[in-house]
């Protein structure tokens, strides 16, 4: 296609929020709304796409929309009702629309009988009522930039001309005279700002402001050529015009005007109907003071940003905190007086960076609610596939994640909740037979819990089978038979690579693609994924990621010499244990006792891989955490430092994973912290004796 | 002098040479992003012994490799009069600490020869090519060596 490609990506962007919109007023409609509004709603959804799409003459779109539209105008009219089927149907044209708009978007083809039998059984509402008008094909231009297209905008011109306007001997006439050639004019004059007693009047001054309404324009440069040359004796403004507002007002009067200051005299003549005028002698003025918005275009609540910047607006403010961190050190460095101004100029310093790191991370959170339509539309696909009943109900739409994890949820999520259906959820003769409701459940539901998102896949269905998953796992190579494994350690097996439950391969799920393969996803996002299942009563996926990806609060600490950070949202509390605190279990597994719970203590440097001889445990400090690994554990750690924002660096690119540790952050002094990864350390099995041939045998040695 | 008869070649190719393990190696200048004085590292755990650790280059974090105990000679002790040559080995920036740095080397590619086939140890499985000199050689380093073997640079 020759067409500009900005534009075309104008048009999919626009086309996915008018499908988010078709997909919400569908839901409505299933959940029973039956006003006009919605089914507006959904019809001018179509008909947006459709016009859109006659424009790219994408024919295979148009045709399926047009379609899609006259039973939705059937359905308007009330020819047709809604009821169970035809919904389903709508749903379904809804899926088959999204799909074709994909299709156009990746270059691909939909096949035929994915369209064929939505369209028939569209094809069978409109049965007899069915006028195939073609006046429904009617353009309607979407609110595109679509610059050189050829499509025509009325423009509104708001023209105040001041008072050097008129010393210079300029007339406003003229100047809408020359409006007059570029297209159908109509002519409005505010006399908001003219003053009210004849004394405040200065006739050498200018008060009226002209807004006209330029028709058939392709673009704004004609109409700004016009002002040219009062460009700086004059206040203008030229936005795209909307259409509905300014063809009916019914308030605006027309009267013969030959200059402005003629114009306070003028009594108001009697209303008249207000239709395009293209003679710029009429001038319509409002009798009362006009909202000075009328008739300009509604700006769209959501600004469309290149990603891109946005990222190297991250990038820049992840310096920034570097920076912050950078200066406060210098500062502290220097030894100013404590009552020194510039301590509490650098708290507001850091509350700033803070400010705007937020302000920035929120530019990029998204609401999860596209993502998840997107998810019910698998789940109805999949459901129709497996010829199950399911029911599907989503929470927490509203809940905001990053944009990378949006996006990059979307395949995880499909491939769990396929598998949701296909295997968690039973037949429905085995769902009866187990005395349970036919339609299964399936429930989808994103949260925030303390500095993470979380999102639960679940479904009400029979729940894990631990015994052939364990079967299968052995079978595979996995497992040796005679391990004994407890049943959440059979439930990670399901995350094992190579592992795939289904006995068959269906269409559905196992398309070779498995749970370690979600699991990869998650944990690249630098999330974790856990199970819970109750046999006969269904299965939860738990995933919880990090709110942001780039930056986060952090203890930085001291372990062994070396400068850490620990994850601020898993820390509970800060101990500094006494020797009554402590007990001893075993050789050398030492406990803390906390509130009369005994919490196994970590000593954080040997876990790393210092086999120093580490100082007793009561020189040190406890940092209490909670893990999805262990319900509580202490690390012992040398010594805490300060509590601050840090940037996120990853290690992976240049060098790889390092057990333990999650990344790694620059500190004010422009050396590196590493950041611990506080699951990983407390799930991880004791250290193995060091080999003394590979491993740093001293830890300390440089730095 | 070769390197002069080489010049105008077309196919003249450009090496940095420098001292590792008391050796004379060299790497493909295209190769090479700085050439900078060494300075503390912060330590990684459970990382192989030539790793010595991770430094911050404008903002980057940038793994630091000792290149003589990676080809199997003593590690180097680091001192401010050791050299740190960064070079980018597939999408990895890497830090490679050598003793130091001694030129430039143009020579013509017909000058570069196989690595005769000695007894495979760690050095000379690293080692690509020879370019005779005067009275030394100098041996091309593949920096495919410092990549991971399994997604690990412990390789």
């Amino acid at each position: 296609m020759a067409m500009d490609n900005a534009i075309l990506d104008a048009f999919f962007e626009e086309c996915e929020d008018l499908l988010a919109s078709l997909v919400d007023g569908l839901a409505e409609m299933c959940a029973g709304t039956t006003d006009t509004e919605t089914i507006n709603a959904v019809f001018r959804a179509v008909h947006s796409i459709k016009g859109a799409a006659g424009a790219f003459s994408m024919d295979a779109l148009v045709s399926f929309a047009h379609k899609f539209e006259t039973v939705l105008d059937a359905l308007r009219a009330g020819q047709i009702t809604a009821d169970d089927t035809p919904l389903k149907v709508l749903q379904r044209a809804g899926d088959v629309l999204s799909d074709l708009v994909e299709a156009e978007r990746d270059g691909t083809i939909v096949p035929e009988d994915r369209v064929d039998p939505v369209l028939a059984d569209l094809n069978d509402f409109l049965g007899d009522t069915q006028t195939d008008d073609d006046e429904a094909f009617s353009f309607e231009a979407l609110s595109l930039d679509l610059g050189s297209a050829d499509v025509s905008h009325s423009y509104l011109c708001t023209f105040t001309p001041r008072k050097a306007f008129y010393d210079t001997g300029h007339d406003p006439l003229l100047l809408i005279k020359a409006l007059k050639t570029l297209g159908p004019v109509q002519v409005r004059c505010d006399l908001q700002t003219l003053p009210t007693k004849l004394a405040d009047f200065d006739p050498q001054d200018g008060y009226l402001t002209w807004q006209v309404s330029v028709g058939d324009q392709s673009d704004d440069l004609k109409i700004r050529e016009v002002f040219e040359f009062v460009d700086d004796l004059s206040d203008l403004q030229v936005t795209l015009a909307d259409e509905s507002a300014d063809s009916v007002d019914h308030r605006v009067q027309s009267l013969p005007v030959e200059e402005g200051a003629a114009l306070i005299d003028l009594p108001p003549p009697p209303a008249s109907d207000d239709l395009p005028v293209p003679e710029a002698q009429n001038t319509q003025i409002p009798p009362k003071p006009a909202t000075p918005d009328r008739g300009t275009r509604k700006s769209s609540a959501s600004l469309r940003v290149d990603p891109e910047r946005v990222d190297r607006l991250i990038n820049a403010v992840g310096e920034l905190i570097i920076n912050q961190s950078v200066i406060s050190q210098r500062i502290q460095e220097a030894a100013l007086p404590t009552s020194s101004d510039i301590f509490s100029d650098l708290d507001d310093y850091k509350l700033l960076a803070r400010e705007i790191q937020e302000g920035v991370m929120a530019i990029r959170a998204q609401p999860v609610k596209p993502l998840f339509q997107r998810m019910l539309r698998i789940a109805r696909e999949a459901a129709d596939a497996t010829g199950k009943s399911v029911s599907i109900l989503t929470e927490g739409e509203a809940t905001e994640v990053d944009k990378t994890v949006v996006e990059r949820l979307a395949d995880p999520l499909t491939h769990m909740i396929r598998n949701a259906i296909d295997h968690g959820l039973e037949d429905p003769e085995t769902r009866l037979a187990s005395g349970k409701t036919e339609t299964g459940t399936l429930r989808l539901t994103a949260s925030q819990k303390s500095g993470s998102i979380v999102i639960e896949v679940s479904d009400d269905g029979a729940g894990l089978n631990r015994e052939r998953i364990f079967e299968i796992a052995v079978e595979k190579g996995l497992i040796e038979r005679d391990l004994q494994l407890s049943e959440p350690e059979i439930d990670l097996l399901l995350f094992a690579p190579g592992f795939s439950t289904a006995s068959e391969i269906t269409n559905l799920s196992g398309r070779g693609v498995g749970m370690d393969v979600v699991k990869t996803a998650i944990t690249e996002l630098g999330g974790k994924i856990s199970i819970a299942s109750t046999a006969g009563e269904g299965t939860t996926f738990t995933i919880s990621l990090p709110l942001t990806l780039a930056v986060m609060d952090g203890m930085v600490i001291n372990v062994g010499g070396q400068t850490m950070v620990v994850p601020i949202a898993s820390i509970i509390e800060t101990v500094r244990p006494t020797a009554t605190d402590l007990a001893t279990i075993g050789l050398q597994g030492n406990l803390l006792r906390i509130r009369g719970e005994y919490v196994p203590i970590i000593d954080l440097g040997a876990r790393l891989g210092d086999h120093q001889a580490s100082c007793s445990l009561t020189d040190k400090v406890l940092l209490l955490i909670q893990t999805e690994a262990v319900q509580q554990c202490a690390l012992a750690v040398d010594e805490i430092f300060d509590q601050r924002q840090i940037v996120v660096k990853s290690m992976q690119g240049n060098y790889g994973e390092i057990p333990g540790i999650s990344g790694a952050t620059i500190l004010g002094d422009g050396k590196i912290a590493l950041i611990i990864d506080t699951d990983s350390i407390a799930s991880q099995s004791p250290p193995h004796m060091p080999d003394p041939q590979n491993l740093t045998e001293d830890f300390r040695r440089v730095g | 002098m070769l390197d002069n008869a080489a010049k105008g070649d077309d196919l003249q190719q450009e090496f940095v040479t420098f001292i590792a393990g008391g050796q004379n190696f060299c790497i493909e200048i295209t190769q090479i992003r700085e050439i900078r004085r060494w300075a503390p590292v912060t330590v990684l755990p459970h990382s192989p012994r030539h790793v010595l650790g991770v430094i911050n280059l404008r903002g980057a974090v940038i793994p630091i490799v000792d290149l003589a105990a990676k080809l199997g000679f003593a590690p180097i002790e680091p001192t401010e009069r050791h050299v740190i040559i960064i070079v980018a080995v597939s999408d990895r920036i890497i830090g490679l600490l050598v003793e130091s740095v001694s030129e430039i080397l143009g020579v013509r590619q017909s000058m570069v020869k196989e690595t005769p086939r000695t007894q495979e140890d760690e050095a000379v499985k690293a080692i690509e090519g020879i370019i005779p000199q005067e009275q030394d050689m100098t041996k091309i380093i593949n920096l495919g060596i410092l990549l991971p073997q399994s997604g690990h640079l412990a390789a």
